[in-house]
């Protein structure tokens, strides 16, 4: 208990000394995992209510595949990109392993899904609600994609907002195709993990409380910009 | 109700995704000096001296060296992937083999330091002296927890000698007291704390270890438990891109005199870490 108290006072020391080192540290992850989420949402969101609204054969298949790859393991996904990137892999020549967008699209990866899955819901639901409405005014389902995800966009952000969580949480993959280099490619999580191997648990416990409070800003910055769109437009 | 508004603003707003995500990434990886990647074990950089020696090589040279920090089994395998520019590691049987196969160039001595036993303070299996094959002996005897990296590490190939050399037969002998934690020296090393358990550790990531509970040196100062280093260019005929001359920069400079003497000033607690021993070369760098 007394660890855990030391490690919050050791996270106010870190934010208040504002250390270079970990403000780019800080700003690294923030940085990559927006762009996962984002670059998840742009795949997940028209790829979730696709599906909501579909009528094709294996559609059941596709949900079912959608809501397991809720829990797909992040190692495999580290690993999977890993072996694509590596010189040794059909993307080696590329030249991406162990750099920034390398790990950024890991995150991505493991962010689609979730997304997809959730809206997949979320439309589903929207769609039970404007069906008759919409097919009476002639929409095409396929057409009906935008409508749904424009009206249910508040449920949504939430959905992108949990992407986001997976993203800025994540270690096991970040680790495998980012390499932890210093600098480069540390992140907070690995930055974490890091302090953990060396035996320092409350300084890793310290980063950890301040990765909790960037996660929170920007939960907190979503929701009043949710707000203050709901103000607005109504 | 206005279906081309919606589908207007979300095509507007997917656009804008993505082009954020491309420029959040960009600009991550805009704008780098000429770097190299090292492939290198969790001893120099978790013990601290990577920290001490990069920023020195940089100022000498320029060259921006990224560390990513693995088992030697694991480093060596990057470097036989390609992955990285030069390999600095400590298992000379695995990094003689690495070279015979031709994955690198020339294997250079760099420094060494020492494997230690630790185990807890009380010894309930009273390990404690100078004889590593004897410390074994009578841990297995005691059937005492000892926790090994299991990682096909330097450090683990290291162990799994010594256990031979004392004619333990882990095949056999091995028990729930035998614990493979398949991890880093430092998770190994949190693991034994909390088991209050025995296990061999390079002294480097010992005395950078915070987190060390109960345990304390059991075994130290057998001669058997020198700890070799080396370093190597990956070879640039198996993997073009490999950056030869920058990587070649590299291992000259851990060779030469300067980055000899870094390595001997680096300390904790005034205690030496790594010691230097590259053999002074006859012959001038190859190519």
């Amino acid at each position: 208990m007394f660890e855990i108290f030391a490690s919050l006072q050791a996270a106010w020391a870190l934010v208040n000394g504002a250390d270079p080192a970990l403000a780019r540290i800080v700003a690294l992850s923030l940085e990559l995992s927006l762009a996962a989420a984002l670059l998840g949402a742009a795949i997940g969101l028209p790829l979730g209510a696709l599906v909501a609204v579909g009528r094709f054969p294996g559609r059941r298949a596709v949900i079912v595949a959608l809501n397991a790859l809720l829990g797909l393991p992040s190692v495999v996904v580290g690993l999977l990109v890993y072996l694509m990137l590596s010189r040794a892999g059909p993307l080696g020549s590329w030249g991406l392993l162990f750099t920034p967008t390398a790990i950024v699209m890991a995150q991505s990866l493991l962010v689609a899904p979730i997304v997809a899955a959730l809206a997949r819901q979320t439309c589903e639901d929207a769609w039970r609600d404007y069906e008759e409405q919409l097919t009476s005014l002639g929409v095409s389902r396929a057409r009906a994609v935008p409508t749904l995800l424009w009206d249910a966009r508040y449920s949504l952000l939430t959905t992108v907002l949990a992407g986001f969580g997976r993203a800025a949480s994540e270690v096991g993959a970040v680790m495998i195709v980012g390499g932890n280099i210093d600098g480069v490619t540390r992140v907070m999580t690995t930055a974490i993990a890091l302090e953990t191997s060396k035996g320092d648990l409350p300084l890793a416990l310290a980063l950890g409380f301040v990765l909790i409070l960037v996660v929170l800003v920007v939960n907190a910055a979503a929701y009043g910009l949710r707000e203050w769109s709901v103000r607005r437009h109504g | 109700m206005d279906v081309t508004l919606p589908r207007r603003r979300l095509c507007f707003g997917l656009a804008a995704a993505l082009v954020a995500a491309s420029s959040l990434i960009t600009t991550s990886t805009l704008a780098q000096p000429t770097f190299i990647t090292i492939a290198s074990t969790t001893s120099t950089e978790q013990s601290g001296l990577f920290k001490e020696m990069l920023p020195a090589f940089t100022k000498a040279t320029g060259i921006e060296p990224r560390v990513v920090a693995l088992g030697t089994g694991q480093a060596l395998d990057m470097g036989r992937r390609g992955d990285a520019d030069v390999v600095f590691v400590h298992d000379q049987v695995a990094e003689e083999k690495f070279v015979a196969d031709g994955f690198g160039v020339q294997r250079l001595e760099v420094m060494y330091n020492d494997f230690v036993i630790v185990g807890p303070r009380v010894d309930p299996a009273k390990a404690r002296g100078k004889d590593v094959l004897e410390g074994l002996r009578r841990i297995a005897a005691a059937r005492a927890p000892f926790a090994s990296r299991a990682d096909k590490s330097g450090t683990h190939a290291a162990e799994l000698r010594y256990w031979q050399a004392a004619g333990i037969d882990l095949g056999k002998e091995k028990g729930p007291w035998y614990r493979e934690t398949g991890s880093g020296m430092g998770p190994t090393l949190n693991t034994a704390s909390g088991l209050n358990a025995y296990a061999l550790a390079d002294r480097g990531t010992w005395l950078a270890f915070k987190n060390r509970g109960d345990l304390d040196i059991v075994v130290e100062g057998d001669q058997r438990l020198f700890n070799q280093y080396g370093v190597m260019l990956v070879n640039p005929a198996k993997h073009p891109h490999v950056k030869k001359d920058a990587g070649q920069k590299f291992v000259d400079w851990v060779v030469s005199p300067a980055g000899q003497s870094v390595i001997a000033a680096y300390s904790i607690g005034g205690q030496q870490l790594f010691f230097p021993n590259a053999k002074p070369r006859a012959e001038p760098a190859r190519r």
